[in-house]
This record gives structure tokens, C-alpha cells and sequence, in this order.
């Protein structure tokens, strides 16, 4: 492609466009797409009403207009708090997480009878208490923006967070079920009227250490290697911290009874050691252990049951999805006829029949929205997921110290591979586990985890475009602003 | 409602749906493709002989007079890195307080500085132990980088980029 009358193609092009317009903040432009969503989102809820109600009310606007005002507020921090942060997150995440609002009072709605709609408040249903968890979750979001000025930071506490993440995933196995059972995984804690799930926040703790620790780790896990087959296998002492974190997953595969979690930290550790590596014999060995290990678990759910017969049902349930569709799979079941019914463009917002959908709410929230924008309309839902874990992966590559990268590259994984597994759950491509679809589904946990991961992108992103501050010296220009990046440099004699 | 209303509605909610992704895609186009090659988040050392086939073909592109606004990392760990670059000082090392923060095996803690003055870029070694290399010559006192010359850090290599 690049031949020697064009040395280094990219870089020499990329290095070509000014440098200023690289240091421009694009604020602005973050602030007209997030307009742009907002209109998307009351559009959504006008012709919900339009459809459910057959009429549209003059109140309808307000579940978008109180979304505005959060995002618009997150805005104005990210404004004053990360100016350089990338401009195309907050609109996409505002999207989906507005859609997801309008998605669930649209079940408030449906199921409501004429006279309750009156009556239903603006933070009434599932709908309203979405609205009330995407505050807390945005304010969560600000809060950590405000706190965590370097994502460096960070890592001063990365084993504490690696023992959280460990404690926060084991919590619910080792809790009682009545505690912590929910639908067959026990993956919840219930306190009181709440109810959390740990593993959301314990996936964003674990990254921190997994980032922290391959930064430490990566020469020796890189370049002692002997080679095989033309790929570089490591040394098998080497492997220990994998099989640690495979059997970690493995037994939430088997005590919490989820096989999307298991998927999530295990795919979640071992795409981040390939992040740090560059080595394909990781993925190789990480595909190798999860489907032996899942297989294993299947075959001794078919001999054995006891922990494993719930993975071993939902693979069944997956393998022959009608062959038992009014009992065992009748959720899958739902959810296939539902996006069937949608086909290309969907029956129109508020035009489907969610109801008929178990838990359309949380895991088959897709499902129902499928229905009702067709596989047009989940397709731009999937290149919006998509193009935010782009632009993850961008603030990892613009970013300059290799723990951002190993973070911001392992976030945005995470956040694609827990829609790979729930989509692919929903619509049969894997056996159906019960993640949350990010920023769509009910539920506060998810909402805040999510959120926390965006502040997190946001943080690196800016860190990586921003452009450089430094030290004001005899040589640069004096007052340049505060020291940001180099808050901890020790004072330097700049020799004449 | 008329079913007409409802139906352009609701392909007009599609299309605005679509309409808001291109929007978006415009917005971050211009780095989307941007650094395609080096588009690795960790690069491997490239190998010595490309890195010097590029400083060869190189000086003939060097354009006197323009101003240098990114530094680019071309070789190493960091490959495909851009520092834009203000008016203060980048330095360069493996402590995480660097503005460039390098894993290298052969650079030092506090290894090299870039200083502007006049416009013009100038590269110190801070008693670096294994060197700072401008090119091919060693860095001994403040130097003024060209654009495009390489600067040799280790397995790392940096060039000004206007």
C-alpha cells in the first residue's frame, strides 16, 4: 500500500492536518449532537403516546426535557472538568439511555389502565424510577469526573479495587439464595426494597487491577515466550494469573449460575492481557479454557445437575429453542417471534406488544424495542454501541501512559462484550444469560456502573487529546497554565 | 391520529435515528481512519531496518520554516502516539510523572527533554545512561530537531511532525 515515494503513509497524513485543529476541545459539537438526541428521545415519546394512547398529551415532553436537563448538566461539567474529552460519548450514551427511558414508560403506559395514565407521574413506573436512577447515575458520573482529575491516579489503588472487585464478585454465591436469587442467577443483592448487583461495579474494580497489573507484568508475559505453530505461547509459569482468573469465572459459572458474567470477566482479563502483550496465544488460550471449561460444565449438567443443571437447561433452551416453547422457552421463544414481528422497519414505536416478553424490561429489553423499530432501527442502536466503543479505543490509543491505554482499551471491551452477550443471547447466537443491556435495561446498578465506565472514557479520552501543559520554565512560556500532567515533577535547574 | 401521520412518523423516526449516527461518524471522522497503520493500542518494536528506511527517505520532506505541532511516536511500545504540542516543555522517561511515560528497557527514569524556544524545538538528554540519539548523532547538549529527523530513545523512536 504505502510505497517509498510515500514514506509512512498515516502518520505522515495524520501529522500533516494542524496540530491546532487536533487541540480544538469540540465541545460544541458535543453539545449540537446532544440537542440532536434529545429531539431523537421526545420524538420517541410522542409517537409512543400517539400509538399506546392514541393521542399525543401536552405533557409528553417532560420525561425529555428532565433527561435534557441531566445531560445538559453533565455537559456543562464535562465542559469545565474534561474539556478535551471526546465529543461523540455523551450524545451516544444520552441516546441510548433516553430510548431506554422512553422504552420503559412505554410499558408504564401499556400497562396502566386509562384512568391510572392521568395519574402517572413523571417519576412513576419503571419509567419514572429509570428517569430518577439516569440523575443519580449521571450525578455519579460528574462526581467521579471531579474527583479523578489524572486516570493515573487510579492506580495508587488498584490492589485495593482488585480485593473489592474479588469480594463484590463473590458476594452474591456465598449469600444465602434468598438474599441473593433472582430468576435462577444468583447474582443480587437485596437489602431492604433495593436490590443491587455487585458484579456491575466489581467489572470496573477488576479492570483497574487487571490494567495495573499487566502494566507491572506485560515484558515478562511478552517476551518470555517459546514458539509453536508460528504463534508465541507463553512459559507455562506464566499462565498462572489466567488459570487464576479462568477459575474465578468458572465458578461464578457455577455458583452464580450465570454464564454472561463468567464470560464478561474472563473475556474482560484476557483481551486486556492482549492489549498488553500483543500476543494472539492469548486469545488462542483464553477461547481454548472458556469453551472446554463451558463444555465441561455442560456435560456435567447433563450427568450430574446439581450446580451446573442451570447451565446445562439454558443450553439446551438455546440448542432447540421450540422444542419446548410454552415452559422452558417461552422467554427465547417470545423474544425471537418479537423480532420476527418487527422484521425490517418495525411496527412503530409504541405499536408492539412488549408485554407478551418475560423480563421485557431487563434482559429482552432489545427484543422489545426490536419489535417496535425493526431491524433498521436496532441496527443504528448497534452502530451507536459500536461507535462508543470506538471511540473507547481511540482515547486508548491517544492516551500516553500504558495504564490508560490497558484501561481504556479494557473498558470499552467490556462494555461491546456485554452487548455481544445479551444480543447474542436475545436473538440465539449464544445460550441466553441474564445480562443487563447497557444504558437500556431497568435498573439502577447497571445504569451507574455504565455510567461510571463513560466517566471513566471521558477522563482518558481528555487526558489523551489534550494537549500538553507542562512546567512553566525560563524556556516556555511563563504562567502556561497549571501543571496538570506534571503535578508531581520535582523541580528542575534548566541549565542556560 | 391518522394513520398516515403515524406512518411517516414512524419512518421518520428511523431515518432521524440514522441521521443522528452519520452525525456522529461526522464528527469523529477525521481521526477514524488516522494512524490506520499504527492504529495498534500497544505496538511491538518495529524493526530496525524500517525505522531507518523512513529517517533515509525522510530529510527529503523536511520543510524549513514550518512549525513542528505533534510530536509522533514512530518506533517502540508508544508507537502511534501524538503529543500536540503547546509551549511547555515535554519530557521524556519511564517515570509516570513524564509527560511522555516510556517502557523501555533502555531508557531512564528521566531520560530527555523537549524545549521550544523561538519556535524551534530543542532536545536535551537529562544524563540519560544509555543516551539520547538525534538521528545518528549523540545528544549531548541542547539540539535543534528538524522536523521529521528521528529521535532515538531506546527501541523508541519521536519525530516532529508539522
Amino acid at each position: 500500500m504505502t510505497a517509498a515515494a510515500t514514506p509512512a503513509s498515516s502518520p505522515v497524513n495524520a501529522g500533516e492536518r494542524p496540530g491546532t485543529r487536533l487541540a480544538r476541545s469540540r465541545r460544541n459539537a458535543e453539545l449540537s449532537l446532544l440537542v440532536l438526541a434529545m429531539v431523537l428521545v421526545a420524538a420517541y415519546g410522542a409517537m409512543v403516546e400517539a400509538n399506546v394512547l392514541d393521542t399525543i398529551t401536552p405533557t409528553f415532553w417532560v420525561p425529555a426535557a428532565a433527561l435534557s436537563a441531566v445531560f445538559l448538566g453533565m455537559h456543562l461539567v464535562i465542559r469545565f472538568l474534561a474539556p478535551f474529552a471526546d465529543p461523540a460519548l455523551l450524545p451516544a450514551v444520552a441516546l441510548l439511555n433516553g430510548l431506554g427511558v422512553g422504552f420503559l414508560h412505554r410499558l408504564d403506559l401499556a400497562q396502566a389502565t386509562p384512568a391510572e395514565r392521568a395519574e402517572l407521574a413523571t417519576f412513576a413506573g419503571i419509567g419514572g424510577r429509570q428517569l430518577a436512577w439516569t440523575l443519580v447515575s449521571v450525578i455519579l458520573a460528574a462526581g467521579l469526573l471531579a474527583l479523578m482529575r489524572d486516570h493515573r491516579s487510579v492506580s495508587r489503588y488498584s490492589y485495593t479495587l482488585g480485593l473489592a472487585g474479588i469480594v463484590l464478585v463473590m458476594l452474591p454465591a456465598v449469600l444465602p439464595a434468598s438474599i441473593s436469587e433472582i430468576n435462577g442467577a444468583k447474582l443480587w443483592v437485596r437489602v431492604g426494597g433495593f436490590s443491587i448487583q455487585p458484579g456491575e461495579f466489581a467489572k470496573l474494580a477488576l479492570l483497574v487491577f487487571f490494567a495495573y497489573y499487566l502494566v507491572r507484568k506485560r515484558e515478562v508475559l511478552s517476551l518470555a515466550s517459546h514458539r509453536f505453530l508460528g504463534i508465541d505461547f507463553p512459559r507455562g509459569r506464566d499462565l498462572g494469573p489466567v488459570l487464576v482468573v479462568w477459575a474465578i469465572s468458572l465458578l461464578v459459572l457455577v455458583f452464580e449460575k450465570d454464564l454472561g458474567t463468567s464470560l464478561l470477566y474472563f473475556g474482560m482479563f484476557v483481551v486486556t492481557l492482549y492489549i498488553a502483550t500483543e500476543r494472539v496465544s492469548w486469545l488462542l488460550i483464553g477461547l481454548v479454557l472458556f469453551f472446554g471449561g463451558a463444555y465441561l460444565a455442560y456435560v456435567l449438567g447433563e450427568a450430574v445437575g446439581g450446580p451446573f443443571a442451570n447451565f446445562y437447561l439454558r443450553a439446551e433452551i438455546w440448542l432447540d429453542p421450540f422444542g419446548d416453547p410454552y415452559d422452558k422457552g417461552y422467554q427465547l421463544v417470545q423474544g425471537l417471534l418479537a423480532l420476527g414481528t418487527g422484521g425490517l422497519f418495525g411496527a412503530g414505536p409504541g405499536g408492539g406488544q412488549p408485554l407478551l416478553l418475560p423480563e421485557v424490561q431487563n434482559d429482552f429489553i432489545f427484543a422489545g424495542i426490536g419489535e417496535e423499530i425493526g431491524l433498521f432501527g436496532l441496527s443504528a442502536l448497534l452502530v451507536i454501541y459500536l461507535l462508543i466503543v470506538e471511540r473507547g479505543l481511540r482515547a486508548a490509543l491517544a492516551v500516553r501512559d500504558s495504564f490508560g491505554k490497558l484501561l481504556a482499551g479494557g473498558l470499552a471491551f467490556t462494555l461491546a462484550l456485554q452487548v455481544f452477550v445479551i444480543v447474542g443471547g436475545i436473538s440465539g447466537l449464544i445460550p441466553l444469560t441474564g445480562q443487563t443491556t447497557p444504558f437500556l435495561s431497568a435498573g439502577g446498578s447497571s445504569l451507574m456502573a455504565n455510567w461510571l465506565l463513560i466517566a471513566v472514557l471521558l477522563r482518558v479520552s481528555d487526558a489523551g487529546r489534550r494537549p500538553v501543559t507542562g512546567v512553566g520554565g525560563k524556556l516556555s512560556r511563563p504562567a502556561g497554565g497549571p501543571p496538570e500532567q506534571l503535578h508531581g515533577a520535582p523541580t528542575e535547574v534548566i541549565r542556560p | 391520529m391518522p394513520e398516515l401521520v403515524i406512518t411517516v412518523a414512524r419512518f421518520g423516526f428511523l431515518v432521524l435515528l440514522w441521521i443522528f449516527v452519520f452525525t456522529v461518524v461526522g464528527v469523529i471522522r477525521r481521526d477514524l481512519f488516522a494512524g490506520a497503520r499504527s492504529g495498534r493500542l500497544v505496538a511491538a518494536p518495529r524493526s530496525v531496518g524500517a525505522s531507518t528506511g523512513q529517517a533515509t527517505a525522510r530529510p527529503a520532506k523536511v520543510k524549513r520554516g514550518r512549525a513542528a505541532h505533534q510530536l509522533v511516536v514512530t518506533a517502540g511500545q508508544l508507537a502511534g502516539t501524538r503529543i500536540t504540542l503547546g509551549e511547555a516543555q515535554i519530557t521524556i522517561g519511564r517515570a509516570e510523572d513524564s509527560t511522555l511515560v516510556i517502557t523501555d528497557d533502555y531508557a531512564s527514569a528521566r531520560h530527555a527533554r523537549l524545549v521550544p524556544r523561538d519556535g524551534q524545538w530543542f532536545v536535551e538528554d537529562l544524563g540519560s545512561t544509555n543516551g539520547t540519539y538525534l538521528d545518528r548523532a549523540k545528544v549531548t547538549g541542547p539540539t535543534p530537531v528538524p522536523l521529521g529527523v528521528p529521535i532515538r530513545i531506546g527501541r523508541t523512536s519521536l519525530e516532529l511532525r508539522p
